[in-house]
């Protein structure tokens, strides 16, 4: 292996403390992509490091190297600044290692213990191998106790939220005594308050000498946790920030390599017809609250609360997914409209962007084209017979006025990253008329360059007249694009605030049900 | 296309094989029985496929030919319906059988597989008692021996009764000009092709369009592949997959009658056993996933002619009867084996 250390001097003689990690001159060649060069990170004992990059940047091949998983076509690993090969996850692991995915990795059918313990698990000696149950429930107890989740050892993961959830895979890295805890978006999935739980969990571990590399999308959370920060850009170094040079702007900088101006852009919302009037909806989960809004033409209305506030079961009634028990729904001049189901609220021109976007918004094992045509195939067709040409001239268009960074229209879905994903699925709702896009977390897990055209698009909808509904549980994102937020809690609207009233505090008293004021 | 191309070779393959082996197998009366076997067995398996690639599965399909064998029976020898009647009477309890199913998987929400599973039991039940357990023919046939010649004949036999006239005038145009082809018209050649088989073309070529041309087809994909996504696309997608149960009832009274004239005679207990595994062993051979979201037409097709080389094979290679299904199920296996290695190696090629 040629040792291309390009480093900056910090030889195994420096004084200063021995970094816990480094990787350098690292090279791994895809075929076709040569998805990272000579690239060197550093982490120190006990630091918060953040790694960004905009996706496909190579954080996580990077990551995916150190957890073993891939293996470098050049460049050194050092572990306490001896040379090590990383060949398997086993020799990842056995270096102090833990790779905490996005997608978490653990099984509903266990409880905690099982998970914390899958594939080590003690036994009681003897040729039938019976697990020593006690003893996994007790040293459970104590890594649980350790990261402050109130639960027994013996709790069903199923009964557990997502957040509790990555808790049991924390809890299941430090079981493994884990020194780097490599954490790959770690909020995506996270209510407001379960974030700040997860922070003073790496605050704390951090105290406890654990290095920990994050990887996120959201730099509002950085600029809060991280003691320093390596950017990515094209599988290269684009640059690193110290604890005092990090700021919002200049990360955006590194990682794109430019300023992205006006990043953020509110409209003003004119005081026309309503494009949306929603009386009285209740919604099957929250049968005794009902919500009653109304989303202004050419304004965009972010929904905001924690997880469980009852924003998605709003978003599934008006899209019929999941249809409202009560209430009366208006758009434009069609009033007391029924939506049963999503056939009727496509018919009447009311679209949802799922927040799942890889299992509800898109059929990610068909091409592009097919799923752009999905909703309005019947308009493309004669007789029942798909007029093809047609068809694929639509998706062609769609993608370019969308930029989908395809290479043509019959490039399967599940090849896409994660926000040209999310404009085909924007494509598919743009080929039809829309009167009123409910957008749920449409930013989760992409990047800062296509945040910032969809956001664009977002607010190219509204400009047209079209009735734009954001549910995000991103802060930045709430309050940079929305221009009035509505704020739930338990099912129920706690206020419309308008753009002068937001700010995060605001937001937040709302969000945990306090009405004080 | 692609997908295909693999089990085609090994159809090939194996035809090869078997004519070198005993020249039996090109002889016209074998050559005719087998059209006429693919043909009652096609159609059924096209309907199979439809539900596979809706992710479910049909398992009552043998038991529901040995139910609408035996009230066929009854209807045609007892009751002395007239044919027209006793069929569209057939058909409907098809559609019915169909519809119920795809109303329990799709309403009330069951498994595809305990539903038809029970489905199997029941008809199997049904038709035994109302045959009273015993054997039903079809006897000397009065009153529906068109019918019968329809399920039965050859192309020649129906254009000959039907078009006669027409026949004639081929004949003398064949004389006068000396195509010696056209002389026997319509015996002989394609007219020598099983009613059962001319079936099957037209019905495949109808749902090939309609799987994959039409919207209702790529509906059908869509649902297999992610339901959630489709029905987030605005896709009743109920009613698709509770029409593939209807489709695949409807294409099974049409195999079930085909079949019932075949054999002649309907045995309740015994009539259509394995069938339906016969129909799903075809789809899936042919390039369906027990997934959903993935088949076609024209693999179904190949992988029931697939089936009966097979069956033959075990003729005419002079194999003991009583290996039958062993050789079927090891050529499966195999196949399916292969075409794991093919994915696997082109998975890995593309990586790379």
């Amino acid at each position: 292996m040629p040792n291309s250390t390009n480093s900056p001097s910090n030889g195994p003689g420096s004084s200063e403390e021995l970094p816990v990690l480094r990787m350098a001159g690292i090279t791994k060649q895809f075929p076709g992509v040569l998805a990272l060069q000579d690239v060197f990170l550093e982490v120190k004992c006990g630091e918060v490091l953040a790694l960004i990059g905009e996706n496909g940047a190579g954080k996580s091949t990077l990551m995916k190297i150190l957890g073993g998983i891939h293996r470098p076509d050049a460049g050194e690993i050092f572990i306490d600044g001896k040379p090590v090969a990383i060949h398997s996850v086993d020799d990842s692991i056995r270096h102090g290692i833990a790779l905490i995915h996005q997608e978490l990795n653990v099984l509903d059918n266990l409880d905690i213990a099982g998970n914390v313990f899958l594939g080590r698990e003690p036994v009681w000696g003897g040729p039938f191998r019976l697990i020593d149950r006690k003893r996994i429930l007790s040293e459970t107890q104590t890594y649980l106790d350790r990261l402050g989740l109130k639960a027994a050892g013996s709790t069903p993961l199923k009964s557990l939220s997502i957040a509790e959830q990555q808790m049991v895979e924390i809890a299941k890295a430090l079981s493994l005594k884990a020194r780097i805890l490599i954490m790959d978006e770690p909020t995506s999935s996270l209510t407001l308050t379960e974030t700040e739980r997860l922070f003073q969990v790496v605050k704390e571990l951090r105290a406890d000498g654990v290095s920990i590399i994050y990887i996120s999308h959201r730099l509002g959370e950085i600029q809060v946790l991280a003691d320093r920060v390596v950017a990515l850009r094209d599988g290269a170094n684009a640059g690193a920030l110290a604890r005092d040079e990090i700021s919002h702007d200049r990360m955006v900088k590194l990682m794109v390599g430019r300023d992205l101006s006006q990043f953020y852009e509110h409209g003003q919302g004119s005081a026309g017809p309503a494009s949306l009037n929603v009386e009285g909806l209740r919604t099957r989960r929250y049968p005794d609250r009902s919500v009653s809004f109304e989303l202004r033409r050419g304004e965009i209305l972010g929904f905001s609360g924690l997880v469980g506030a009852g924003r998605t079961e709003v978003a599934e009634a008006l899209f019929g997914v999941e249809p409202a028990t009560d209430g009366v729904v208006t758009i434009a001049d069609d009033p007391g409209i029924s939506i049963r189901s999503p056939q009727q609220a496509v018919s009447r021109g009311i679209y949802l962007v799922p927040e799942d976007r890889r299992h509800c918004g898109l059929v990610v094992e068909l091409s592009i084209r097919e799923n752009i045509s999905l909703p309005g195939l019947s308009r493309l067709s004669r007789l029942g017979i798909v007029n093809r040409s047609r068809e694929r001239d639509v998706a062609v268009d769609a993608c370019k006025s969308l930029s989908v960074k395809a290479p043509n229209v019959e490039v399967i879905a599940s090849n896409l990253s994660g926000g040209n994903q999310q404009k085909v699925v924007l494509a598919k709702w743009l080929a039809l008329n829309p009167r009123v896009i409910i957008f749920d977390e449409p930013t989760r897990g992409i990047d800062v360059g296509a945040k910032a055209e969809i956001y664009k698009l977002m607010r190219e909808l509204a400009d047209k007249g079209v009735g734009v509904m954001m549910i995000s549980s991103d802060m930045e994102e709430i309050l940079g694009v929305s221009d009035r937020v509505v704020v739930m809690h338990e099912g129920a609207l706690m206020k419309v605030l308008e753009r002068s009233e937001c700010n995060e505090e605001a937001i937040m008293k709302l969000a945990v049900g306090r009405m004080d004021e | 296309m692609k997908k295909e191309i693999g089990i085609f070779i090994l159809l090939v393959v194996l035809c090869a094989v078997v004519a070198l082996k005993n020249p039996l197998f090109l002889s016209p009366t074998n050559l005719h029985n087998m059209a006429q076997l693919v043909g009652i067995y096609g159609i059924y398996s096209i309907g199979a496929g439809v539900v596979i690639i809706t992710g479910g599965i049909d398992l009552s399909v043998g038991s529901f030919f040995a139910l609408m064998g035996v009230v066929l029976a009854i209807l045609l020898t007892e009751k002395h319906w007239s044919w027209p009647l006793a069929i569209i009477a057939v058909v409907g309890l098809g559609l019915a059988v169909g519809s119920l199913h795809g109303f329990l998987i799709t309403r009330v929400g069951l498994q595809p597989f305990i539903v038809t599973l029970c489905g199997l039991l029941f008809y199997r039940g049904l038709a035994r008692f109302i045959a009273d357990d015993t054997t039903k023919g079809f006897g000397e046939s009065v009153g529906f021996t068109q019918l019968k010649e329809f399920a039965t004949g050859s192309l020649g036999d129906i254009l000959e009764r039907y078009m006669g006239s027409l026949c004639d005038i081929v004949r003398h145009y064949a004389k006068a000009h000396h195509i010696s082809m056209l002389k026997e018209f319509p015996t002989g050649g394609l007219g020598g092709v099983p009613m059962p088989f001319i079936l099957l073309v037209v019905i495949s070529l109808l749902m090939w369009v309609a799987l994959h041309r039409s919207v209702y087809g790529r509906y059908l994909f869509a649902v297999g592949r992610n339901e959630d996504a489709a029905r987030y696309s605005g896709i009743n997608t109920r009613r698709v997959t509770a029409s593939a149960y209807v489709l695949c009832g409807a294409l099974a009274s049409v195999s079930g009658i085909l079949l019932a004239f075949y054999t002649n005679s309907v045995s309740p207990s015994s009539h259509g056993n394995f069938y339906e595994l016969y129909g799903i062993a075809a789809a899936v051979l042919g390039g369906c996933s027990l997934r959903g979201g993935e088949g076609s037409i024209i693999g179904i097709l190949i992988g029931t002619a697939l089936l009966q080389v097979l069956r033959n094979l075990v003729n005419l290679l002079g194999i003991p009867s009583s290996l039958d299904f062993a050789v079927t199920g090891a050529v499966i296996l195999l196949g399916v084996i292969a075409d794991q290695l093919m994915k696997q190696n082109a998975a890995r090629r593309r990586k790379a």
